[in-house]
């Protein structure tokens, strides 16, 4: 038996010849784990808080059962959690981590200086709501608190995409050009909690796809003792805020890139990496959100397209970078969008959630824009029912025609009197 | 980029120090930082290097050893530093020491023994760190050693009171007034106490002080040789915060360990051993100071009444002669339960070779 791979430094878990692409009933939590298998990552450190946490309950379970070698630290809160994938980044370990709601908060100090630090670390945050008052339930305000951070920040769908994207962060994060943390969004219990088909690609696969972690000339170790994050104060700062600006920016470049090989070798992930559109080709109208609400939303457009009504959704995937260009390109083609905020900004312009104010700022300058429409719907875990799509579709239809004053164009949706 | 090894690495052997003439050369803490004159803290930071060499990787959380220590450009690190969050020192060393642990096992770093020591000072360690400090001491599994600098304020914010800053003494959160002569009157909390008793699984818990610098490079030295998570604390005079002249600062550790107020020990697997003048005063070889000729010596205490120097004392000869190990264990047990305490009874002692200075 001769090896001809002997001088190829090997990456990755071991890889199997026999293996073939499996289809598997996963909840989100456990798409993730299983990415974290197959993307042989080498350090990961688990609090407990609901929901994100069962991706650290399904990782445990394939760790106690011999099926993948993570150092598995159980740490004592949150900010510990982050700083321990940090530290162990640095030092050149490829790492995962996560959190939710307030568990997110908590390990916001050390959520910031990660991206500072330029360090790829790769977290989900199984989205929560903020208590108090006590709330489980999914609500995005959690992981949207990093995206003035530089955190590349995403938001899966499915259980299949929970896994795509996961392997993608640590390709993009990981990359030169980006160097920067990712977080993934999953929508508590919807998306965390709730099982579907899934399709785990092989190992070899995903070594391809996947390369070794390289930190280069930034890795701290004692062959290369360099200091890292030392004062700088005013006399540097700038310079280097604007470094990772520049990194920001490449990394809308570098995830495209990604989600091509993605779709080569996998042959999924849509036509366009950041935006996922349904029903939009003849649209006048469409309706526009992050996560798992596009779910019924989807059911409430087929129905509204039996009646005859010319109504789509897009779907936003990642929140940072902000794919503006595709976005203006998108939405100038209708005459209205209903932007639906599975969070809130208090105090905010016109009183809106995140989404909405970022959506009508990327299309202030564009030639040609549609009349924009805010709702603010199912806070702290609730549903999103088909009434509540049907008042959403009949208050974008009369922002389309004219009928909403700009006085009027934020709403909340299915909120007891 | 591949990272070729530096050519004058040395192989790691962390032998005990015999006396002065035996502490290595070579500086691995240099000029560049900005710490004042005098700063105890620093001179902590220089032994802590000498005595670990040069394969060692540094963890600094924020703190006068960040902020006055390293600056952009004109780093005194001569070994790879990062820094850390406040309270994030016992959480550093925990995942620097994992990262090396699960690269060398799969082959993805070259196998070798790296010394992983994280910093804090007495606010980032027994105030804000306390809970990743004392975690990281229950994972025995990964080697690396927090390091607990205390000169008992948070001194690089302004001399803010922290668990550390002594009974009495002034700072900016406890300044002395015309109706309060005294705003904080906290005992100091019992840090490497706290950590010995605590965490029974670490091989190695010691309070040491810079004005004894072969016995702290020891201590150093021994952490990080029996492995696993360890704990040092060292007492630091500081000029700012202590209001004295900055010649005075190994003078003034002398005193707090001549006095009493501090303590020198190592708790070596479970047993431990007093080192230094503390273990001479123990034995009856040293009489104790009076803590009045420490507390004279600085501006902090400076407003002490004399009831203020007699709670002092108090409390310091409390320590002496009721705590069942001076400085370290803060209660006794009834005489008729004599028969319960237990003396390691082994030939020859875990301390044997240890050098008390």
């Amino acid at each position: 038996m001769t090896t001809i791979t002997s001088d190829i430094p090997r990456h990755g878990a071991p890889e199997n010849a026999n293996e073939v692409e499996t289809e598997q009933l996963a909840t989100g939590c456990e798409a993730i784990a299983e990415a974290i298998r197959l993307a042989d990552v080498d350090v990961m450190a688990a609090y407990p808080i609901r929901p994100y946490d069962g991706v650290m309950q399904a990782a445990a379970k394939l760790i106690a059962n011999g099926k993948m070698d993570v150092e598995y630290i159980v740490a004592d809160g949150e900010h510990s959690q982050f700083e321990i994938v940090k530290h162990a980044c640095a030092v050149g370990s490829r790492v995962f981590v996560g959190s939710s709601g307030v568990g997110w908060f908590y390990a916001f100090e050390a959520i910031a200086v990660t991206a500072g630090l330029r360090l790829p670390v790769v977290a989900i945050c199984g989205n929560r709501a903020l208590d108090d008052p006590g709330a489980f339930g999914c609500e995005h305000n959690d992981a949207l608190a990093v995206r003035d951070l530089g955190w590349l920040l995403c938001w899966a769908e499915t259980a299949q995409e929970s896994l795509d994207f996961a392997l993608t962060a640590w390709k993009v994060g990981e990359d030169k050009r980006v160097s920067l943390p990712v977080a993934i969004g999953l929508d508590g219990a919807f998306l965390t909690h709730s099982q579907q088909i899934v399709m785990i690609p092989t190992q070899a696969a995903v070594n391809s796809f996947l390369p070794k972690f390289d930190l280069g000339d930034r890795l701290l170790h004692p062959d290369n003792p360099i200091t890292i994050a030392p004062q700088v104060d005013q006399d540097w700062l700038m310079e280097i805020r604007m470094q990772n600006d520049q990194a920001m920016r490449n990394a809308l470049g570098v995830i495209t890139e990604a989600h091509t090989e993605f779709k080569r070798l996998f042959g999924r992930g849509g036509d366009n990496p950041f935006l996922d559109e349904f029903m939009t080709d003849d649209a006048e109208i469409v309706f526009l959100g992050q996560g798992t609400l596009s779910l019924p939303m989807k059911v409430a457009i087929r129905r509204l397209r039996k009646q005859g009504h010319k109504v789509g959704l897009v779907r936003l995937k990642w929140f940072r970078p902000f794919p503006t260009a595709d976005i203006v390109r998108s939405l100038s083609r209708f005459k209205a969008v209903g932007v639906i905020d599975r969070d809130y900004s208090f105090g905010s312009p016109y009183y809106g959630g995140v989404l909405y104010n970022e959506i009508r700022s990327a299309l202030y300058s564009a030639p040609k824009r549609p009349v924009v429409v805010g709702f603010i719907a199912a806070l702290g875990g609730r549903e999103i029912e088909q009434p509540m799509a049907m008042e959403m579709f009949e208050k974008t239809m009369a922002a389309a025609s004219g009928e909403l004053t700009s006085g009027d164009v934020c709403h909340w949706i299915g909120v007891r009197k | 980029m591949a990272i070729e090894p530096l050519a004058s690495t040395t192989p790691q052997d962390l032998p005990q120090i015999k006396g002065v003439k035996d502490v290595p050369y070579d500086e691995l803490f240099v000029s560049g930082h900005r710490t004042c004159q005098g700063c105890e803290s620093a001179l902590v930071m220089r032994h802590m290097v000498k005595a670990s060499g040069p394969r060692t990787i540094v963890l600094g959380s924020t703190g006068c050893m960040y902020v006055a220590n390293t600056t952009y450009y004109t780093t005194p690190w001569v070994v790879p530093w990062m820094h850390t969050q406040l309270g994030a020192s016992g959480a550093a060393a925990l995942g620097t020491a994992a990262g090396l642990k699960v690269l060398m096992r799969k082959g993805k770093l070259k196998d070798e023994k790296i010394n992983v020591i994280a910093f804090c000072g007495d606010g980032g360690g027994a105030d804000m760190g306390l809970g990743a400090i004392s975690a990281t001491l229950t994972h025995k599994d990964y080697d690396c050693l927090v390091l607990l600098y205390d000169n008992e304020s948070y001194a690089n914010t302004d001399i803010q009171l922290s668990s550390q800053t002594p009974y009495g003494a002034v700072t900016t959160f406890s300044p002395t007034g015309s109706e309060k002569r005294l705003m904080h009157t906290r005992w100091k909390k019992n840090m490497p106490g706290m950590m010995a008793t605590g965490h029974p699984e670490s091989r190695y818990i010691a309070a040491g002080c810079a004005a004894y610098a072969v016995d702290l490079m020891n201590k150093i030295r021994r952490a990080l040789e029996l492995g696993g998570p360890t704990f040092v604390h060292t007492l630091d005079p500081c000029p700012k915060g202590w209001d004295y002249h900055p010649q005075y600062s190994q003078e003034l550790g002398h005193l707090a360990v001549e006095t009493g107020i501090w303590t020198l020990y190592e708790v070596i697997d479970g047993v431990c051993n007093l080192t230094g003048p503390t273990r001479q005063i123990a034995e009856g070889r040293k009489k104790r100071k009076p803590v009045y000729e420490y507390l004279k010596r600085q501006g902090r205490f400076s407003h002490f009444a004399d009831e203020d120097v007699e709670h002092f004392q108090a409390t310091v000869d409390k320590m002496w002669e009721e705590w069942l190990i001076p400085g370290v264990i803060p209660f006794t047990i009834p005489q008729k339960d004599a028969g319960l305490l237990r003396i390691d009874k082994r030939a020859k002692p875990l301390h044997a070779e240890a050098k008390t200075a």
